[in-house]
């Protein structure tokens, strides 16, 4: 949960400052988008399930309220506990409870965005509660006290070396080491312990299936399923957008998700929950936290079917050169900024801008939201709320209003194009000229076109 | 076939040749080309920036100053892209709309699609990058893109391959986006910058001598940087090496 | 009202317009030889396959296997194999299993296009043996792979009732689709988590 104005552009120029790290991280990032590429090119029915998937989820936001009282029977039936939380508090309240309830002090959790989204680790942690990421990237970053900076792969900005360190300081591992199979190893080790010590495992949930009251998690780790299989209890978040119709419908989404993801065919475990295990409890806990308001924005309502692979981050050319961190909330990226920008419009509005609306986001997301025109509508939801900073209005409105007069437009031109030719550079490159930091201005040409046209005009008019 | 020629605003004042090289080389097919003067922007920056109300006016202009038209050319992507695809968003359906909207072409697609030339006659010795303009490709799909699944085209690289002795350079990432994005090129200033250096990084990897494109925006953007850095690299619209390649100089006999 | 009223009123003022759930009866793309393709995906993705003739040519390619040899504690639920150091259906807790060196276990069938196999607590009641063990070793016969998820879907439907049948509906299914893995450190991907460090798939021909 953010309470901060996102600066964008002066967190990505920070970013950028550093061009080595800034190249290392783009250059990693665009290794997950070809990955991606070559996984869905050797699918020669991708874009049919592109389609497939999106027509999936846009069928069941139509119907969520029945899919969700239908998934609830099924899941009830099954023996599971289904609770409803109308908000991030109250999901937190819920699972706090389940955990005093059974005095659970040590906790494991593994990849969870909705969790996030909801600051449920604050929460447990103030109650005394040990609560572990056990997903490796997630827990690294709750190692270093930080927020995940992409969904996938949390710990994606954070270099070898530094991981190296942090593990030295932690757990103990040789002081300059680097290789990441000797940090696997040791992280291994000692979640494994976790794992074994654990009184409850709280996971995120993929997909849920209306008609059968079970929902899949994926992960590749295996961590998700250590931490239920191990304690007796079982409790899984999610968003209620995660509801699918069907079970045949996770043929489509499973053949979707890695891919996008990863590049995988598959994640190494795509685990089918259906009620608790003999012995053991399963809560499930459904959270709206403004979702159903979402649903009724014929805007922004097609952003629920997201879910969650990240390729839309992949391949942003944006997100890659300006960091996960430099959004300010929990899922950022093309996707997250138009989610966050439609709920919280003042703190959020410079995440739409964040964007030269190149249109790539829309082409790899694989339940096809049109996530580019989704930005493009972001900002006019923005300027309706007098959200545009009053210089750039103002500025907007000047060259409507110049381009408005066709005269006035033609003579604006030729002395602007004027005074570029014979004012000093030191002047045309002042510092309010942020065009001109790192750019030269295009070279300003004695005449326009309308005056070479009219030219050529009298002299092909000279030879008739 | 009366075309009318619409002349992106930036283009008219500060590249007015590339607005001459696609005049003359539509004139070269024997079409009759029309440059009505009333026009000046088609709003673009307007609604990019979120302002509808500011963008309405400018639309509704276009569609008047180009009402007689049976088809509209532009050596512009982006432009053409918001009067097919955004036009509606800003004004709400309506007939002038669907008379001149989809009347509008970008120049490449207009030469393959409604002139159905897949090759153009010339000479272009040179090695030519070509940059994939974001809006051309995504929005108007003028080639295939590297995101989507399915057989490969690409409208103005087949016809810039066609040109005798032309070499078309590899690029790494073929379709990138050089980040101008508009307004985004001031508004995220850093972010515009690095991703059109690494462009223009990368034509300099492959060896490219001169780095074209069907829109002299991300071109603008890119020469500002390659001028910046003093780096040889040259810079020409796509309508610009077409012209030259078929012998046409567009400034002939204008006082330039 | 309570929070489920609340959230099922939002969610009935806000539905957007419907929309028809799509059927899933399209042409997917099947391979020539599945088996070959999915030994391909399997070793691509770090796993390991074993084509058997029968229970006792799989019982002494097993034997043979690398990891089993050093292996201190084999716990195996796969007829003709037995345990080493430990008697899994006396297990009561998923605690015990802890010090698994290998896990051999019985497979329902494999997918080609992903190299998955499907797994449930059917036949394996502490499923946490699938994850905790070191090494883990599936046996599927070789006739189950399908070519794809949705022929995967489809045969869990029709052969199983999964989720539907009251009385085998309780349960946990998994597919495993190679060792655990991560590319969390740098995207460096390290082949063993969390979970087992190395996947064998053995491919029974007569079972």
């Amino acid at each position: 949960m953010t309470t901060n104005t996102t600066d964008h552009p002066t967190a990505a120029a920070r970013f950028i400052a550093n061009s080595d790290r800034m190249h290392w991280h783009d250059k990693a990032i665009w290794a997950a988008r070809t990955r991606r590429d070559n996984a869905s090119r050797s699918v020669p029915e991708w874009e049919t399930l592109r389609e497939l998937a999106s027509r999936i989820k846009q069928h069941t936001m139509s119907r969520l309220d029945e899919y969700l009282e239908q998934f609830e029977a099924n899941a009830t039936r099954l023996g599971a506990q289904v609770h409803w939380a109308r908000d991030a508090a109250e999901h937190n309240a819920i699972v706090a409870g389940i955990l005093q309830q059974r005095g659970a002090k040590h906790v494991v959790k593994s990849k969870s965005m909705l969790t996030e989204e909801c600051g449920l680790n604050p929460h447990l942690e103030q109650l005394g509660i040990e609560i572990t990421d056990t997903d490796l990237g997630e827990w690294i970053v709750q190692l270093r006290h930080e927020h995940p900076s992409h969904i996938v792969t949390p710990a994606i900005h954070i270099m070898k070396e530094e991981v190296g360190q942090l593990f030295h300081e932690q757990l103990g591992t040789a002081a300059g080491a680097t290789d990441p199979q000797y940090l696997v190893e040791a992280a291994r080790k000692h979640l494994r312990e976790k794992f074994l010590a654990a009184e409850v495992g709280i996971t995120g949930v993929n997909f849920a299936v209306a008609e059968t009251g079970g929902f899949v998690v994926c992960t590749n780790e295996g961590n998700a399923d250590l931490g239920v299989s191990l304690p007796k209890v079982h409790i899984a978040c999610m968003g209620i957008e995660k509801l699918i119709p069907r079970l045949t419908d996770l043929g489509v989404f499973l053949r979707l998700l890695a891919r996008s993801a990863t590049g995988q065919p598959i994640t190494t475990y795509s685990s089918h929950f259906h009620g608790p295990r003999p012995g053991g409890e399963l809560h499930i806990v459904l959270v709206d936290n403004r979702r159903s308001e979402l649903l009724g924005s014929s805007d922004f309502q097609r952003t629920l079917k997201c879910i969650r692979c990240g390729a839309c981050f992949n391949t942003c050319p944006v997100y890659r050169r300006s960091g996960g961190h430099s959004y300010g909330v929990t899922v950022g990226g093309p996707i997250g900024s138009i989610i966050n920008a439609a709920r919280e419009p003042k703190l959020h509005k410079s995440l739409p801008f964040a964007s030269s609306l190149c249109g790539s986001c829309s082409d790899v997301c694989p339940v096809k939201i049109d996530l580019h025109q989704q930005l493009f509508v972001s900002r006019r939801h923005l300027a309706s709320l007098g959200l545009v900073p009053k210089g750039k209005r103002f500025g907007i409105t000047l060259a409507a209003a110049v381009f408005s007069r066709p005269r006035l437009y033609r003579l604006v031109g030729r002395l602007t194009r004027f005074g570029l030719r014979v004012l000093p550079r030191s002047l045309v490159y002042n510092r309010w000229n942020i065009w001109g930091r790192q750019r030269d201005l295009p070279p300003a040409p004695k005449y326009s076109f309308h005056e070479l046209n009219r030219q050529r005009q009298r002299k092909d008019d000279a030879y008739k | 076939m009366r075309i009318g020629l619409f002349i992106p605003c930036y283009i008219d004042q500060f590249y007015p040749h590339v607005g001459l090289a696609t005049l003359n080389l539509l004139e070269s097919f024997g079409l009759q080309v029309e440059f009505p003067e009333e026009q000046t922007c088609c709003g673009q920056p307007m609604a990019n920036a979120g302002v509808h109300d500011d963008a309405r006016p400018l639309a509704k202009r276009f569609l008047n100053v180009f009402a007689g038209y049976k088809c509209i050319v532009s050596p512009s992507g982006s432009c053409v892209a918001m009067v097919r695809h955004h036009f509606e968003q800003v004004l709400g359906p309506s007939p002038e709309l669907e008379y001149v909207a989809h009347k509008t072409f970008e120049l490449c697609e207009f030469l393959t699609d409604v002139l159905k030339i897949d090759r153009l006659t010339g000479s272009f010795p040179h090695r030519v990058g070509l940059h994939q303009s974001c809006h051309g490709l995504r929005e108007l799909r003028a080639a295939s893109d590297s995101e989507l699944v399915g057989p490969a085209f690409n409208k103005p690289r087949q016809l810039l391959a066609s040109l005798t002795g032309i070499e078309l350079t590899e690029l790494s990432r073929p379709d990138e986006c050089c980040g101008f994005g508009g307004l985004f090129a001031v508004s995220e200033e850093a972010v515009s910058c690095t991703m059109g250096l690494d462009r223009i990084a990368d034509h300099e990897r492959a060896g490219t001598e001169i780095l074209t494109a069907t829109d002299m925006s991300c071109l603008m953007h890119l020469d500002g940087l390659i001028r910046r850095q003093h780096k040889a690299i040259r810079v020409m619209h796509i309508a610009e090496i077409f012209a030259e390649a078929r012998g046409i100089n567009s400034a002939d006999g204008l006082l330039a | 009202m309570t929070s489920k009223e609340i959230i099922l009123g939002s969610i009935r003022r806000n539905r957007p317009a419907p929309g028809e759930l799509p059927c899933l009866n399209e042409s997917w793309t099947k391979f020539v030889d599945p088996r070959k393709k999915f030994i391909e995906v399997l070793e691509s993705v770090g796993g390991k396959a074993i084509v058997a003739r029968d229970q006792n040519d799989l019982a002494k390619q097993i034997e043979s296997l690398p990891q089993i040899a050093d292996a201190q504690t084999v716990a195996s639920l796969v007829s003709g194999f037995g345990s080493r150091n430990i008697d899994v259906a006396a297990m009561d807790s998923p605690h015990g299993l802890s010090h698994v060196d290998v896990a051999i276990l019985p497979g329902e069938f494999g997918v080609a296009e992903n190299a998955a196999v499907w797994v449930t607590d059917r036949q394996v009641p502490l499923r946490v043996l699938y994850f905790l063990c070191q090494h883990l070793t599936l046996v599927i016969p070789a006739a189950s792979i399908v070519d794809h998820m949705h022929a995967a879907y489809d045969r869990l439907i029709a052969h199983d009732r999964f989720g539907h049948d009251t009385a085998t509906s309780r349960h946990f299914g998994v597919f495993i689709a190679g060792p655990s893995k991560t590319a969390d450190i740098e995207q460096s991907l390290v082949i063993g988590a969390h979970g087992p460090r190395s996947l064998t798939v053995c491919l029974v021909e007569q079972c």
